[in-house]
């Protein structure tokens, strides 16, 4: 038998049938939906079809729900928001399916309650109405994005079309310094690889480094696969993975847990499994990282400067470059830790997980914002936990807002937007043109890295405030 | 799904690269309803100013692309968000027929699924094309699925590549769904052996207490 990769198994194990060209029907174990997709929704009513598996499709208000609640002495809510939030409250009802609303217990963001809860194990093929789906690779899952349209064939048949892709292994050897995180591998390695740099490419993540990941950090790692075009990534599960997932709500339990172990032993990539391409990079040569344009791959490190458009080798990444620059109004040579900030956002399904925020907590304490800052927890659970710890005290005695869990200024769906040529340190995904609100220019930092931003008021390499020293 | 055979239109060359689909539909309107008209909220932030106002010298706003429905642009079109109204926007304005070096996979599929043709050339050739169509502003072009070819405005002919299963199902307007629905008999074949292989992934929480339980007792 030949070598296999954790993904070639896992597509096995899911393959209901082949087409001609080389499309595998693949059997989805579940399905994570949040109000985005109603088109899916209303069609698949309009046909009369209805939902195959409605027990493996589960639905998440995240990117509508306010993140202040009227106590906090919100914004009237927005009623078309309200509306998305409602719709798919009606629709999961209508279908059956299982609905983490804004009263459950569980809300908050669908790539932070989803695994948090247990819904993503090992050998899982899981697809999402969410490009960021690829989060639940940390668990060596199989997980992927997909379209209104693909959500509804998911809906009806509980499968899913998917043309075998090539496969890239990353190899992240070395060991993390200190307060150097996850997201900081993650950034130094788009701008190394560039933000197409996995198109056709599903990515395993190996190495030492991977493996001493917490599996908040492997969350953060998996989400941000996408930003390099990706469809999806994984992390051979592992000790730790088991260690997180067992007694969690929907994990297996008892006699289930001992089955589920059997069948997760098999699954990581084979020694001798062969790749499409590899690409390595060294753990202890990362430092904390900021974006300083308008795609992922233009990051450099917080004591750096800002490129200069020309020293880019292709005409199409110059032109890129220098239309980032203008719409960021940056100029090249500036030293990042020079830009002065609005804002500071600390969230979204890639950073709002506990280990986020205490990194965040690390910082602050005993300090004070210099500029208007705001804690957006990824989950109830996430929330609890925080203040269950006083994290969330940290933060509000350093003059930060800590609000409710959703999606909120990563895309700014709720209503959590700023104005035209505001600038924002985020610890989210996506840097691009207007995604914080039209004319916002975003810069992607890690935690600890927009904790530090909040304080100085300008990007900041969160070592100064750790330790003194760079 | 509409169905796409053969297609002569205006092309408008979009030369810019890794163009996210955040900028193709700001996510402030992808809660419209469909019936909102997407194309007008096709590439917002470029086609109009903070007071709502078209910026007249943005391609699209050009009177002679205004009819497009060909777009050629930059490498890595539709990266980012999986939002499929990115598409949906593409369709609504009239663009049926999408030509770059590299797609976002996720809005490559999303493009299969709604009648929207995307056609991956080489980097020569579509910074060719690209050239030859700002020299020529309201140039048409043509593209025939069923030969799987796109003609330039200067005569030259570019072959591309696509599944014989998704071209198909261009040509004729089919979705997956009716396909696959077609053979559901596999789908409950195979979902009986994996029930029965993995017992405690489709169990109920319930059920699982259940299992746990059955099994302790000696």
């Amino acid at each position: 038998m030949s070598a296999k990769t954790l993904f070639e198994k896992i597509w096995e194990r899911h393959l209901v049938s082949r087409r001609g060209d080389g499309e595998m029907l693949l059997y989805v174990d579940h399905n994570v939906v949040h109000e985005g997709p109603f088109h899916a929704f209303d069609r698949l009513q309009r046909a009369g079809r209805v939902v195959r598996r409605p027990a493996q499709t589960f639905a998440f208000a995240d990117h509508y729900v306010p993140s202040r609640s009227p106590h906090h002495g919100g914004p009237v809510f927005d009623p078309g928001a309200g509306r998305m939030i409602v719709q798919l409250e009606t629709n999961a009802a209508r279908a059956g399916i299982e609905h983490f609303g804004m009263a459950h217990a569980q809300q908050g963001i669908m790539h932070v309650v989803a695994p948090e809860i247990g819904l993503v194990q090992p050998g899982m093929v899981i697809t999402g109405s969410d490009s960021h789906t690829t989060t639940d690779g940390a668990f060596g899952a199989f997980a992927i994005g997909i379209g209104a349209a693909q959500v509804e064939h998911v809906l009806a048949t509980q499968t899913v079309w998917y043309r075998k892709p090539a496969q890239m292994r990353v190899h992240i050897a070395g060991v993390l310094g200190p307060s150097v995180s996850a997201k900081d591998v993650a950034l130094a390695l788009i701008a190394g690889i560039g933000i197409d740099g996995a198109v056709g490419h599903v990515v395993e993540y190996t190495g030492p480094s991977v493996a001493a990941l917490s599996m908040e950090g492997r969350m953060t790692l998996c989400n941000m696969s996408v930003e390099f075009g990706a469809q999806a990534s994984a992390i051979a599960p592992d000790a730790v993975t088991f260690a997180y997932l067992e007694g969690r709500e929907y994990a297996p339990s008892g006699a289930a847990w001992r089955l589920a172990r059997q069948a997760w032993v098999d699954l990581p990539s084979d020694a001798n499994a062969v790749f499409d391409r590899e690409a390595t990079l060294d753990a202890s040569n990362v430092v904390p990282m900021a974006t300083w344009g308008t795609c992922q791959d233009e990051a450099v490190p917080l004591s750096g400067k800002i490129p200069d458009p020309a020293s880019f080798g292709q005409a199409d990444r110059r032109s890129r470059a220098k239309a980032a620059l203008a719409y960021m109004d940056l100029e090249p040579g500036m030293n990042i830790a020079d830009i002065a900030l609005d804002h500071v956002f600390i969230g979204s399904c890639t950073n709002a997980r506990l280990e986020d925020l205490r990194a965040a907590a690390e910082v602050v304490r005993g300090r004070r914002a210099a500029v208007a800052a705001m804690v957006v927890p990824g989950s109830r659970g996430v929330q609890r936990a925080a203040e269950a710890e006083g994290l969330d005290r940290i933060f509000i005695d350093a003059g930060f807002e800590w609000r409710q869990p959703g999606c909120s200024m990563c895309t700014g769906a709720n209503g959590d937007r700023l104005t035209p040529g505001q600038r924002c340190a985020s610890t989210s995904n996506r840097n691009f043109e207007g995604r914080q609100g039209a004319g916002v220019r975003t810069h992607l930092v890690s935690p600890a890295s927009a904790a530090a931003a909040a304080i100085i008021g300008r990007l900041t390499d969160p070592r100064i405030l750790i330790r003194g020293v760079t | 799904m509409k169905p796409l055979h053969r297609l002569i239109g205006i092309a408008a060359p979009f030369n810019v690269s890794d163009v996210d689909t955040d900028r193709l539909i700001p996510h402030r309107f992808v809660r419209e309803p469909l019936s909102a008209g997407y194309g007008r909220f096709l590439l917002h932030g470029d086609r109009y100013d903070a007071d709502g106002n078209e910026i007249n010298d943005f391609l699209l706003n050009r009177p002679v692309y205004r009819t497009a429905s060909i777009l050629v642009t930059g490498k890595n079109f539709g990266c980012g968000s999986s939002r499929e109204a990115a598409v949906i926007a593409l369709a609504d304005f009239g663009i049926r027929v999408v030509i770059a070096e590299s797609f976002s996979d996720i809005f490559r599929a999303n493009c299969l699924q709604n009648g929207v043709l995307p056609v991956r050339l080489s980097r020569h050739a579509v910074e060719g094309l690209l050239r030859v169509l700002q020299g020529q502003p309201g140039a048409s072009m043509s593209v025939d699925l069923e030969r799987q070819e796109v003609t330039g405005p200067q005569g030259d002919i570019h072959h591309f590549e696509i599944d014989a299963s998704r071209k198909q199902q261009l040509l004729q307007g089919l979705d997956d769904i009716n396909i696959t629905l077609a053979n559901l008999e596999d789908i409950d074949a195979f979902e009986r052996a994996y029930r029965a292989r993995f017992q405690w992934l489709t169990q109920t929480r319930t059920e699982a207490a259940v299992l746990v339980r059955g099994k302790a007792k000696p």
